[in-house]
């Protein structure tokens, strides 16, 4: 599915060193045995088996399945094709869509605009080789290892109405998990805190392999450091930077752990993949229509897949 | 490390005066920042430990802004209602497997990648890594039927079903998590010199040896680090466990934490102590494997 854009990405640049490798591949494809093709065959179909039958099947049976009113339990030979029906059904007939579209934009909004600059900005800061650097950043990208579900708990011992310290600091009585009206954002601070640490770190590591004489010649030509950094270091990043963004992206699109701990993507926590979920496992298995939700993740993430896949293989190649 | 940075950092090194600047005031300023940015982070997790070590009666008498009612009672109560020991051992057994096998086929592929140019090694490389990246929900529906389609023999699965198996919860992880392997182990095959393999091939050591006896053992680096990231990461896994598991003391720790919300619900303390109990493996690993961990994270995004 995502191969045709990725071919096409790739034939725009040309292969580098092809000249001098092909003679080379060629003696060597002869000196392979019977027994060596037979094993490069299996260390590559085993994994790639395992891949498409898990990965790429189910997804192509995601796309299949959302033009079907198949109940998921009934055999598939009573399969009905129904067109675009359920997905005219997802955005017409199904109330908790709108919301939940809005909220996987506000979750993306607000790690692209508030969490992922905080983290970049920490690692411009923490790259200058400062005293005490190793504490700041042990401390910063902490929550990286500890998994969102375990985060909604970390974070309801600060929101919880009657036990959570936040109400008993500010005197407030605000359930922050439980009212619709707060709690996205409750939920979108504790995903963030996560994110600010791994932005952090993936950031530090770019800026480790900016050539430093770059930025000493931004020096001697006497720009400023946030200038020499925005003119300078900040162009050079491109791959980091969109890698950084497409993380950020395919976070916010995937973010699921955190709502369904708190309350299972309910009352003003609905986010897409919470609704697929609950098509899914919930009470009502409604197929097709999970399906056609599914299918509009799968979509989006997949632009997105492909700007990643682009980047990094070119990056690959120079 | 790519070569070419180590080199460019030795040809840096010696005319490049000692970085230690006297303390400005702006300096100051920089620092006071990053000290209270860090306290803040650091706090949510702080402030589970502080909770977790206080009784429940004290707290409530007292108010949690208050100090003292100091007590290990949460530990031990959290650990037996929870029944924490069996899912820890739930965690190991799909975790140990999950990332043995991930790093097994990963290197696999990885191998033929590096070791071969052929055109199709991009198309392998792309399938793989983008399997990694999709929203797991996106094949939830097809893949949940199939689980429950698939029968297993009863000595593997009490359920007789992929689903509600380990079995299934160990395949599919590994699964999803090849793909990031493939691309960050090709990557740092690619970096080692050719010349290796035809010394090799000269010994006449099959394509078997050469992976095994060649390369394997000079990835060590990137595989350390890779299992460090994997071992957290699975064991952080909490969808597909949520969704393809159903019998509760088959759980594994990270999943079973939402059944806890009920039996602990209105008792934080107890909250913050399994909390605590379900973080202990993955700061042990960060903290004692702190260098694996960032530099599996970030051989995904550099160029390794």
């Amino acid at each position: 599915m995502s191969d045709l854009p990725l071919i096409q990405a790739d034939r725009a640049v040309p292969p580098p060193a092809a000249t001098t490798s092909t003679g080379g591949r060629r003696r060597r494809l002869r000196l392979l045995s019977r027994t060596d093709r037979v094993v490069i065959t299996l260390m590559v179909l085993v994994p790639l088996l395992l891949v498409t039958g898990f990965v790429w099947l189910p997804a192509a049976a995601t796309v299949l399945l959302s033009g079907t009113n198949w109940d998921g339990i009934g055999p598939l030979n009573e399969i009905e094709f129904v067109g675009a029906r359920n997905y005219s059904d997802v955005v017409n007939i199904y109330p908790p869509f709108v919301p939940a579209v809005q909220h996987n934009l506000l979750w993306l909004a607000a790690l692209f605009v508030v969490a992922t600059p905080f983290g970049m900005f920490l690692a411009v800061l923490l790259d200058k080789e400062l005293r005490g650097s190793r504490f700041y950043q042990t401390a910063l990208y902490l929550p990286v290892v500890l998994s969102l579900a375990l985060i909604g708990f970390v974070w309801q011992l600060l929101y919880s109405r009657d036990q959570g310290l936040i109400n008993a600091v500010f005197g407030s009585n605000i359930d922050w998990y439980g009212d619709s009206n707060v709690n996205i954002w409750a939920v979108m601070i504790a995903s963030g805190w996560r994110h600010v640490g791994y932005i952090m770190l993936l950031y530090l590591a770019g800026l480790k392999g900016v050539d430093p004489s770059l930025r000493e010649a931004a020096a001697v030509d006497g720009a400023s450091e946030s200038r020499a950094f925005f003119r300078v270091v900040f162009p050079v990043m491109r791959p980091i930077n969109i890698i950084v963004l497409v993380v950020t992206v395919i976070e916010s699109l995937r973010a699921f752990d955190l709502v369904w701990v708190v309350n299972k993507g309910r009352n003003g926590l609905e986010l897409i993949s919470a609704l697929v979920t609950q098509n899914v496992v919930g009470e009502a298995s409604r197929i097709g229509f999970g399906s056609a939700l599914a299918t509009i993740m799968l979509v989006v993430s997949l632009v997105f897949i492909t700007i990643y896949l682009a980047t990094v293989m070119r990056e690959n190649r120079e | 490390m790519s070569t070419a940075t180590i080199t460019r950092r030795t040809e840096g090194g010696p005319d490049a005066p000692p970085r230690r600047r006297k303390l400005t005031p702006l300096r100051i300023l920089l620092h006071g920042f990053l000290v209270v940015v860090s306290l803040a982070w650091l706090f949510p997790i702080a402030w589970a430990v502080l909770t977790s070590l206080r009784s429940y009666d004290y707290t409530a008498a007292n108010g949690y802004v208050s100090f003292g009612g100091w007590t290990f009672d949460n530990y031990v109560t959290a650990w037996r209602t929870a029944e924490f020991g069996q899912h820890f051992l739930n965690s190991v057994y799909i975790t140990v497997p999950a990332v043995l096998l991930t790093l097994f086929l990963a290197s696999c592929v990885a191998f033929v990648i590096a070791r071969f140019s052929w055109k199709l090694n991009l198309v392998l490389l792309g399938i793989f890594t983008a399997a990694n990246l999709l929203p797991q929900q996106a094949l939830l529906i097809p893949l949940f039927r199939l689980f429950t389609e698939v029968p297993l023999p009863e000595f593997m699965s009490d359920s007789e079903l992929l689903y509600d198996s380990y079995w299934g919860l160990i395949l599919i992880n590994v699964a999803f998590q090849c793909g990031f392997c493939v691309f960050v182990l090709s990557n740092y095959m690619k970096a080692l010199p050719r010349d290796l393999y035809e010394a090799a091939m000269v010994d006449g050591a099959s394509i078997w040896r050469q992976y095994w006896q060649v390369t394997m053992p000079l990835c060590r680096p990137a595989l350390a680090a890779l299992a460090t990231l994997e071992v957290t990461w699975i064991y952080n896994e909490f969808f597909w466990a949520t969704v393809l598991m159903r019998t509760g003391d088959k759980f594994p720790v990270t999943s079973s934490l939402n059944n806890l919300r009920g039996e602990f619900f209105t008792d934080n303390n107890l909250v913050s102590a399994g909390s605590v109990l379900v973080a202990i493996p993955t700061l042990v690993i960060f903290f004692m494997l702190q260098r694996h961990f960032v530099r599996g994270l970030t051989l995904g995004a550099s160029k390794g």
